[in-house]
Order: structure tokens, then sequence, then C-alpha cells
């Protein structure tokens, strides 16, 4: 039999001889008397037993010690109808209580279902079903249709439809095919697939998800740290009030009863577990967590969330983040050579960069760089690059740089222009431009609608270009030309003026400062990239400026209800406390402010998962 | 040396015991940060790899005191 259902065989005969007791004449005292204890002994045994376990192995002030002298007590000032109802009550609290845990466990899972539980290995054209963290790196597995992708790759047979969904929040299949990088939780939609492992299972990105949202309750919201303090503190008053109030009054007061403040006094001892404060909050986060998660957003931590809550601005980086940051060259405009030579010189120059401006401008140039050509080549963060080419000094950057060799250019328009020089002489330029995220604008409204007050963009852009598409965007205030290490300092003067809490957005790949120096840092577009998963607090698996807002929404709905329960619980605990030591309310009521408080606490924490 | 190690506690059934659980392990000899999840019932810790089996013998000792039907299992 299982323990439920011995639980309710256990609480069904107790019931009924509860019931029998009440209905037995005031005058059969001692039929009475008898039904009430077999009532007691049915429903009780498992507490009692409890009990003993926990005070053979020191551990004497626990829930069921509580419930059982509270309940013996009562007995002992012939209260015996009150103490079968503590126990029985108590008992079928438990199993509300284990079925609100086991539910809210359950959907918990659920959002993190995303682990997979098998790799089909290919060796020797043999399919060999293993535990993903069997294989290895330069493993080959074989993902047929339906089926999880379990570690990180490249695929190298197949082409195919996946679902990231489970990553993402993004219900829209991704295409797949040789050559592309697959990531771990992704299902596969259509075809099987065959992918070369890339990373071990521990190292890929869904093992990291998970562990991240796992170890998020680490990181403690000051509610919590509240609540916990409080409930450390909670049952050892509770129990020296319970004391008092047995012994005080009587010894104090005229024609007080001994047995009436006993009475009392064990009615606390059943309120005096802190079980529902404690689960209270906690859970709330983690919903609020495991919600975030579904959707692709990850938080590190509850105290992120609560931060979250509290955000009044938010920063943006620009390129990667409200742009696509998919540039692209849109006009060569050479001085003393032809396109294709100044474009095949800026190329080779760019070689050494992984700036997205210079892999935009290797990618028009089509052909594959001739190493041999390059000599010294240096990046210089903020300028750009020099580089010796075929034995001449190239000059490629911005017109900061142009302004070392004296030569006087200017940016004539939208986009980045990126400056040419060649042993010291100006040879044009190339306009390169980035395209604005579709949602980007969207996404800002939305924040805006959430609260935000102020809405910032930081980037290293002219003044015209980043002043232009803030305006298309709806962003307040706009700091432009801005080196790397600026960003900070500018984050800065923002957090020193700000009033609330700030967020910074960005792409986590060369902002980690940035991010690390806000209040919020939050990576977006992060799937796969393990810098951006390290230097946030936030991470946005996709690249939708909206998901934010999402975030924004999560927190602040988190952060109430987590509110809700620290108000509820410990408003109603200390009301019946109350109403116990007036004797206003028994100790039926008494069982409700220990199982009902929780079982409402944990299904009101419920509703942040929806 | 320190290593994170992660524990799963099958039967976790009430949070208060999950906290003391999380406050008692914290103050071990040799144990670094802890974190008890009730709802995922595991423990994550980081412990130094010196003293590992006599932290873990004490967290055993911990989690049966406080919770005497949790099964323990190292993951």
């Amino acid at each position: 039999m299982s323990d439920m259902k011995r639980d309710i065989v256990a609480l069904s005969v107790g019931i009924a001889l509860f019931a029998a007791a009440l209905l037995v004449p005031e005058n059969m005292a001692v039929l009475r008397f008898v039904l009430f204890l077999l009532a007691f002994a049915v429903s009780g045994a498992e507490v009692i037993a409890n009990a003993f376990k926990g005070i053979l192995r020191g551990n004497v002030f626990n829930e069921n010690t509580l419930m059982v002298i509270a309940a013996i007590g009562a007995f002992c000032i012939r209260e015996y109808g009150e103490a079968v109802f503590v126990v029985l009550f108590y008992r079928v609290g438990e199993m509300f209580e284990d079925y609100a845990v086991r539910k809210s466990r359950k959907s918990i899972r659920e959002v993190m279902a995303i682990c997979p539980e098998y790799a089909n290995l290919l060796v020797d054209g043999q399919i060999r079903r293993v535990d993903p963290d069997e294989a290895a790196v330069g493993d080959t597995i074989l993902v047929s249709v339906g089926e999880k992708v379990p570690l990180d790759g490249i695929v190298t047979d197949g082409e195919s439809f996946v679902d990231t969904s489970a990553l993402t929040g993004e219900s829209v299949p991704r295409k797949v095919g040789v050559n592309d990088e697959i990531l771990s939780g992704c299902i596969n939609k259509n075809a099987a697939l065959q992918i070369k492992v890339t990373k071990t299972f521990e190292a890929s990105t869904v093992s990291r998800i998970l562990e991240l949202v796992e170890s998020a309750s680490a990181r403690k919201s000051s509610s919590e740290k509240f609540i916990t303090k409080f409930a450390k503190y909670y049952t050892p008053v509770v129990l020296v009030c319970a004391l008092l109030l047995a012994v005080v009054p009587p010894l104090l007061m005229e024609g007080a009863a001994f047995s009436d403040y006993v009475y009392r006094a064990l009615s606390f001892l059943v309120v005096s577990c802190p079980c529902a404060l404690v689960i209270s909050v906690p859970l709330a986060f983690f919903g609020g967590i495991g919600a975030a998660a579904k959707k692709g957003v990850l938080i590190k931590g509850g105290n992120y969330l609560e931060t979250l809550s509290k955000a009044e601005n938010a920063v943006f980086d620009k390129t990667g983040t409200l742009t696509k940051g998919s540039f692209s060259v849109r006009r060569i405009t050479p001085a003393g050579m032809d396109e294709a030579e100044l474009l095949e010189l800026t190329a080779h120059a760019e070689n050494v960069s992984l700036h997205p401006i210079a892999q935009s401008i290797k990618e028009a140039y089509g052909r594959s760089v001739d190493i041999s050509r390059i000599g010294t080549s240096e990046e210089m963060a903020g300028y750009g690059v020099k580089t010796v080419v075929d034995g001449r000094t190239v000059l490629a950057g911005n017109t900061k740089l142009m302004k070392t060799i004296g030569a006087d250019c200017h940016d004539n328009g939208e986009g980045t222009y990126v400056h040419i020089a060649v042993d010291g002489r100006y040879a044009g330029n190339i306009l390169i431009a980035d395209e604005i995220k579709s949602d980007a604008k969207n996404g800002i409204a939305l924040l805006k609608k959430a609260g935000i007050r102020k809405t910032f963009m930081l980037t290293g852009d002219t003044g015209r270009t980043a002043e232009k598409i803030a305006g298309q965007l709806g962003i307040d205030c706009v700091k432009s030309e801005l080196l790397p290490h600026e960003k900070v300092a500018e984050l800065e003067k923002i957090l020193a003026d700000a009033k609330g809490k700030t967020v910074y957005v960005g792409d986590g790949i060369n902002d980690a400062p940035v991010l690390a120096r806000a209040d919020v840092g939050i990576a977006m577009g992060a799937l796969g990239s393990d810098a951006a998963v390290e230097a946030a607090d936030i991470v946005i698996m996709t690249d939708e400026v909206a998901k934010i807002e999402t975030a924004v929404r999560i927190a602040r709905k988190t952060m109430r209800i987590a509110g809700q329960n620290i108000v509820f619980s410990v408003a109603v605990k200390v009301g019946i406390l109350i109403l116990c030591s007036l004797n206003i309310v028994g100790m039926d009521v008494a069982v409700f402010g220990d199982v009902g408080v929780m079982v409402l606490a944990v299904l009101n924490s419920f509703r942040v998962l929806k | 040396m320190s290593m994170k190690i992660k524990i799963k506690l099958n039967g976790l059934c009430c949070a208060n015991c999950a906290a003391k659980i999380e406050e008692k392990t914290a103050k071990l000899d040799g144990v670094g940060s802890v974190s008890v999840n009730f709802l995922t019932e595991k423990m994550i810790l980081t412990a130094e790899e010196a003293k590992l089996e006599g932290i873990k013998e004490q967290i055993e000792k911990i989690v049966h005191k406080i919770e005497p039907d949790v099964e323990i299992e190292y993951v």
C-alpha cells in the first residue's frame, strides 16, 4: 500500500471514530473517552512515531513533537475532542501540503524538462545508446526525429528543422544543415541528423542552463533573507510566549483557571511551526526564475529578480543589442586608388580584428585573405587597426585614428565609416551600416509602459548615427563616440544621477565590465555564448528586445506574490496567536494557522508560473 | 582544492527543515557555500576536497537528525 493510500485509510478510520465519539451521549463518558482515544491513536500514530524519531535523534522541537505535545496536553486537560481534531486536521493539512508541494515540484520539473536522458553514439556504423555524459568531444551522435539533441555539436550530415523553444521560448523552428552549430536541448523535428560533439555534456548548453537555474536559489533576495531570519526567531519566541501564557496568568490573576490557560498555550504550540513562512517566499522566487527560464530568460538569482522589479532606468548598448550587429558594406569611396584595391587592402589590414565591422569587410571582399602579405598588425581599441600589408603601413579605423596622422576626414551620413590611410596618406573610406532589430522599437515602448522611466543608449558610433537610431527607437538619452572603457564611466554617471535601479543591456561579448557595474546586467542573444552567460546577471537567450519587458513583468509579479505571501502568512499567524491568547478561537483554528497558511502560500506561489 | 558537489535529498518534505539543513551544513569545517533547494530536493555545496569524506559523513548526520526519512543520493 502506498503512503498516500495508507494515510487516507488511517484518516478515514480516524474520522469515523471521531464522529462516533461525538455522537455518543455525554453521560456515557467512558465509551466516549475510549472512542476518542482510539480515534487519536489511529490518526495520530504516525505523528507520534515521527515525534519520537525526532526526539531520539536530538531534534526535540520539530513540527511533530509540537503537535503531539499540544494534542497530549489537550487530552490531559480533558479536551478530548480538540485533541483528536488537532491531529486529524494536522494530518489532512499535511496531505494537502504534500500534494501542493508535489504539484509545484512537478511544474518546476516540467519547466526544466530540457535535460536529455540519452545520446545515440555512432561507433563503426553501430548505434549505441549511452548516457549523455559518456559521449566525448569528437564523437559522432545520431539524433532521430522527435529526439532531443543531447550535446552541443556541429551537424555533419542531414538537414532538418529544430525546435529551440525549450532554450529560447521561441516557437518558430530553426533550420540547420551541414556545418551548422547545434545546441543541446533543441528537439529535432524533420529528419535525422548526424552531429559531431564539440562540448562534453557538462559544458553543453543544456547542462549550463539547468545548473544556472538550479543554483539561482543560492543568491537570495532580501525578502528571502528576511523571512528565514524571521522564522528562526519565530518558533522560540512563540514557545516562550506559550510557556508564559500557561503559567503567568493563573498565578497572577484571581480566578484564572490553570487548565484554561494551558489550553491557550497548547494552541500556541500548534501555530508555532514556521514552515509556511519559510516556504512561501523562496517558492515564489523559484517559480519566477522557472517561469522566466521557460520564456528563454535565465535569471541567476532571486536578488536579481528583486532588483529588476525596482528598475526605473534602462541603458542599452547599441550594436548587437538594439541593432542586428550584422554589418554590411554599403559604399566604398576610394581616394587615389580603385574600389577593389581599397577593399582588398582593408580586408587584409582588418584580418586580425574580430570586430563585426572587420568581419563585414572581409565578407565584402569575398576571397580568402592571403596571410603571407600581412606583416605586423595591431588592434587599437576604440580607434581601429594598424597593419603592414605588402610592406605598406595601412591604418583603418575612425576619424580619431586619422587625426593621429593629421588626415582630415569626416563621416558624412548615417552608418559607420572605416577610413583608410596608406603610408600616412588618406586613401578613402568604406561605409558600413547596421540594421535596427525589427522588434527594438516595440520592445522599448513596452518597457516604458512597464514603468521604465528613462532609457539611454551607449555607443562607440558617431553622434549623428546614434541620434538618428535613438530617435527612431524612442530612446531618451544618447551617449555616443564612447571608447569601450568610457562606457563604464558613462554608466557610473547615469547610476549616480538615477532614481531607482538601473539595468544595462548589452550583448555580453565586449561589455562585460559594464554588465558587471550595473545594478542588473542583462546579456542578449546569448544562446551558446559562454562569455555572455558568465558576465551577466540575467541572460536572454534570443535577441528579442521585447524579452526584457517579459523579464521585468515576471520580476514584478514574483515580488508581488512573495510580498503577499509574507504579509499573509505573518499576519494570519500573529492574528491567530492573538485570538488564541484571548481564547476567542481554539485549537481548531490554530491548526489552520499551521497547515492552512502553508497550503495557501504554496498555491499562491503557483501563480508565478502561469 | 575546493570542489562542487551535488546531493539529492529524496523525500525532503518540510521547507523549514531544508533551511535548517542548509544552515547547519554551512557551519561545517571545510564547507564553502551551500544551498538547499527545497523544490528540486537538491543540495549544492562547495567543499574542500581533502575534508570531503568527513563532510559527507557530517551532512548525513545533519540530514537524518532533521529529517529522518530523507534518502541521500550523491549525484
